[in-house]
């Protein structure tokens, strides 16, 4: 695929994809199977540090950083800290009794999922981009992609800004929440 | 390395985080496996984004424009509003937690049943 390709090689790409989709994988089925939250919590960085690797591999440099500051960096250590602050009411992490039914239900989406993903007929830009698509967007999509930064800020600083300010205010709503649920009475 | 798999590999996640969400007894593996829905999302907006021909850009040259070109990264912006409200739901979800182990000692779901009656 030549679409926005830099210099790395395509078998690279492949084996970094593998490598990241099966520690993903088997470091989520240990977040949800771990009777220890802590080590759960453990496990489910690793599945951060995963998603920012994908990221970097569907080239969205910035979310990738984006999301090792707030997932990796903010997220987990509060985690972390909520786990250790409970800790003497901690007796593990035990299934409820819907634990079959669920099991049951998560299975039955993901198969269709899979199978609607697998049985869809997807525009793929890749097709697209020698006989669809005229030069001048072709030029533009290989331009988008070789910095896309300042084309996200572009866009949430102008074609976002609504939802860009809604979302500040809701931070800020969510840190006084916070603020005021763990407040000493 | 292609659009299927970067779609597969976020349903099994989601479906995962989707188990735990419902099975566990303890808030915050529940908080955990949430954020491992929310990051499968944002694989799958990510990868769509990146491989799918925005419809703007299908039209003839006169109609194609910056605008059009920037279509491409609406995935990504979405992704970004997800990672923040992810990060204020669980600053919220952990304090909810640390509200309910002061007032009840325990952390467990299943035993937050003030509202019950």
């Amino acid at each position: 695929m030549s679409l926005g390709s830099g210099t790395e090689s395509a078998l690279a790409t492949d084996i970094a994809f593998w490598v990241i989709a099966v520690s993903v994988i088997i470091s989520a089925v240990a977040v949800v199977h771990m009777r220890d939250v802590f080590r759960a919590a453990l496990f489910l960085v690793v599945v951060f540090l995963g998603t920012a690797g994908l990221f970097v591999l569907l080239r969205a440099e910035f979310l990738a950083v984006v999301q090792v500051i707030v997932y990796v960096g903010a997220i987990s250590v509060l985690i972390l800290f909520a786990i250790l602050m409970t800790q003497d009411a901690e007796q593990g992490s035990p299934p409820n009794r819907l634990r079959y039914p669920v099991g049951l239900l998560a299975f039955l989406l993901g198969a269709a999922s899979v199978f609607t993903i697998l049985n869809s007929d997807w525009m793929l830009l890749a097709d697209a981009l020698p006989s669809t698509l005229t030069t001048e967007a072709a030029q533009m999509v290989n331009e988008v992609y070789s910095n896309t930064i300042p084309k996200i800020a572009t866009l949430l600083l102008r074609d976002y800004v609504l939802a860009f300010e809604a979302v500040s205010v809701l931070l800020l709503a969510a840190i006084i929440g916070a603020l005021v649920l763990v407040r000493e009475r | 390395m292609s659009l299927e798999n970067f779609l597969i590999l976020g349903a099994i996640l989601f479906a995962i985080g989707l188990y735990g969400a419902l099975s566990k007894r303890n808030a915050i593996a529940v908080l955990m496996s949430i954020e491992l829905m929310f990051n499968a999302v944002n694989i799958t907006a990510v990868a769509l984004s990146r491989y799918v021909v925005p419809a703007s850009l299908m039209g003839d040259a006169a109609s194609i424009t910056d605008q059009a070109a920037r279509t491409l990264l609406t995935g990504q912006i979405f992704s970004i509003f997800i990672i923040t409200v992810a990060a204020a739901e669980i600053a919220l979800g952990v304090a909810i937690v640390i509200a309910l182990y002061r007032s009840r000692e325990t952390i467990f779901v299943t035993d937050a049943t003030q509202l019950k009656n």
